[in-house]
């Protein structure tokens, strides 16, 4: 059966990653019949209407979901699609209680227009009464009038008919209302690198979170992507090597409580909190084993946040020295020595991880910065594991991307020859280690030296 | 630090990763505390498979709690309410607030604090 689902114009290729991704989840064959970036209408065939409601509860990005019963580039044309389409249907429908709306993506039609069009919509032959507020039967009638390049204005002046009319019968809308929930600004804990909910959301679905699974984030932090994960009912642990990101800073917080755990309450997720621990990802206690699910991580740039991991700058092991008779790093308040890591290295340290300690056909969902000053920084690639979607996110002068990678079944290998195989340089200093982190600063010291 | 935590965690130190002795970590002057969480059978059910059930026998006998079937619970066990209630009780509402785990390798102990374990290393571990 075709679908019509109307997305979000906004986060453009995440779109289908997500629809994807939750068709995963909820068993059901998704096929994509059209799709582009410049338009909020997708069509996708899908196995039956319970799919479509199931599928649609779950989506970020999109707004409903239609059954599809015509499409054209003209109205002669949508109306022989609907005649071919769903002559069957009519009849049940003929004395129910329905709704007929137009709706026009980034157009205008005036009111004689609009009842000029539904009007010649009459052959479906619905009798029953017509109630426009909340209908038990909706259908809809949505033009789309952007131009193919883009650009709306002058070339819709030309062109003053739309590109594109569909025609469905409205089932359900879609999960895309929870994003006011999880709204940072509404969130009892957060911090200046906390991700926004739209797309934390968007994360754990790509990444398969649901009821029953384990989820971990090895750079927690306030715990965005855990409280998404947890919405769509995974069990979720985290960790951090500042455990102050998570724990809350000593002032702030009241005796004992983790910061943390105020975001799962709020939100009426506390059984879906497992754990929040001290660690670093490059000296991980987790054991080598088919243990999670999914993996979902923002790791830090090493531009607004320090990229360390444990270790010394000069690579000199300090000797354990006794206080006491107290070991040092047995007294309270002691802090290990940690060093500068390179962003790249780290990458490749947690593709490592993910295939370690995913289990089969599980996801690692993996948020880095790419294409500074138009030098694409290659995805990093593991054999273990296979890429499933890559997403951007751009903000002019750079963007971001989600990496998301399946755990291959043992014995299947990914073809890795595309990926990177640069390794980061030896050096003292971040900006010596991290080649993304000096060539972020270094655009702006030539921005400023221009100016 | 909850029970099922303890089982997918063993030292950090890297050396120790490969010896048996290594896992499980092992409970000291552990402080428990008891937290009531909604019953979710169908997590038990996924992630028995992952749990290393020699491991939770020690864990479980370190912490005071009855001594565990010998063999994991499997096929038709898993349709058991009260096995899988006491299982979701032992690895999810089971919380260690306070004490250390020792690693029976190198003797490294991690310390627990107000629920948070510690897996960061002094430099000569790492």
């Amino acid at each position: 059966m075709e679908f019509l689902i109307r997305l979000a114009q906004w986060h453009e290729s995440f779109r289908v990653a997500e629809l994807k991704a939750v068709a995963t989840v909820i068993g059901a064959d998704i096929e994509i019949i059209s799709y582009e970036d410049a338009s909020p209408y997708c069509i996708v065939k899908l196995p039956d209407e319970a799919a479509a409601r199931a599928l649609i509860a779950r989506c970020i990005l999109a707004k409903d979901i239609y059954e599809l019963w015509g499409h054209g580039t003209n109205y002669e044309e949508v109306h022989a699609d609907v005649k071919q389409r769903t002559p069957h249907l009519w009849a049940q429908y003929e004395t129910v209680q329905f709704g007929f709306d137009l709706d026009a993506y980034v157009g205008k039609r005036s009111q004689a227009k609009r009842v000029e069009i539904i009007k010649s919509f009459s052959y479906l032959g619905f009798h029953g009464p017509l109630k426009l507020k909340n209908p038990e039967n909706q259908w809809l009638i949505m033009e789309r009038y952007l131009s193919p390049s883009g650009i709306p204005g002058a070339e819709r002046e030309k062109n003053p008919e739309p590109l594109n009319i569909y025609f469905g019968r409205y089932l359900d809308k879609s999960g895309r209302g929870i994003i006011v929930d999880y709204d940072l600004k509404k969130r009892s804990y957060i911090s200046t690198t906390s991700m926004d909910a739209e797309l934390s959301l968007v994360t754990a679905n790509i990444a398969l979170a649901a009821p029953g699974k384990v989820f971990y984030d090895p750079f927690v932090g306030t715990g965005s992507f855990l409280v998404a994960a947890a919405h769509f009912g995974a069990l979720t642990m985290g960790s951090d090597i500042d455990p102050r990101s998570f724990r809350g800073k000593d002032e702030e917080r009241k005796t004992g409580e983790i910061a943390l755990l105020r975001n799962y309450k709020q939100y009426g997720t506390m059984s879906k909190f497992v754990d929040a621990f001290t660690s670093d990802l490059t000296n991980t206690p987790l054991r080598n084993g088919q243990l999670l699910d999914g993996i979902i991580c923002d790791p830090p740039y090493g531009v607004r946040e320090g990229l360390r991991v444990l270790g010394t700058r000069n690579g000199k092991v300090i000797e354990p020295v006794v206080i006491d008779g107290v070991p040092a790093h047995y007294r309270a308040g002691y802090i290990p020595p940690k060093k500068p890591y390179g962003f790249e290295a780290m990458q490749k340290d947690i593709l490592d991880f993910a295939s370690r300690t995913l289990v089969t056909n599980g996801r690692l969902a993996m948020w880095m910065p790419t294409a500074i000053e138009g030098d694409d920084l290659k995805v990093p690639m593991h054999p273990n594991l296979e890429v499933v979607s890559v997403c951007v996110q751009s903000f002019g002068n750079w963007a971001r991307q989600l990496m998301t990678y399946r755990r291959l079944p043992e014995g299947e290998v990914s073809d890795t020859s595309q990926g990177r195989n640069k390794v980061d340089k030896i050096g003292i200093t971040a900006s010596e280690v991290n080649d993304f982190r000096r060539k972020y600063f270094n655009r702006f010291q030539a921005k400023g030296t221009a100016d | 630090m909850k029970v099922i935590t303890a089982n997918f965690v063993t030292c950090a130190v890297k050396e120790c990763k490969t010896s048996p002795t290594s896992f499980p970590l092992h409970f000291h002057d552990a402080e428990l505390e008891m937290q009531e969480l909604d019953f979710q059978p169908e997590f038990i059910r996924n992630v028995i498979p992952r749990i290393d059930w020699e491991g939770l026998r020690v864990t479980a006998n370190e912490l005071g709690f009855p001594s565990l079937p010998e063999s994991k619970p499997e096929g038709e066990a898993l349709g058991d309410e009260q096995t899988l209630k006491d299982l979701h009780r032992l690895l999810l509402e089971t919380q260690v607030m306070e004490g250390k785990l020792i690693c029976g390798n190198c003797g490294h102990e991690y310390v627990i604090k107000e629920g948070i374990a510690n897996f960061l290393l002094p430099s000569h571990l790492v």
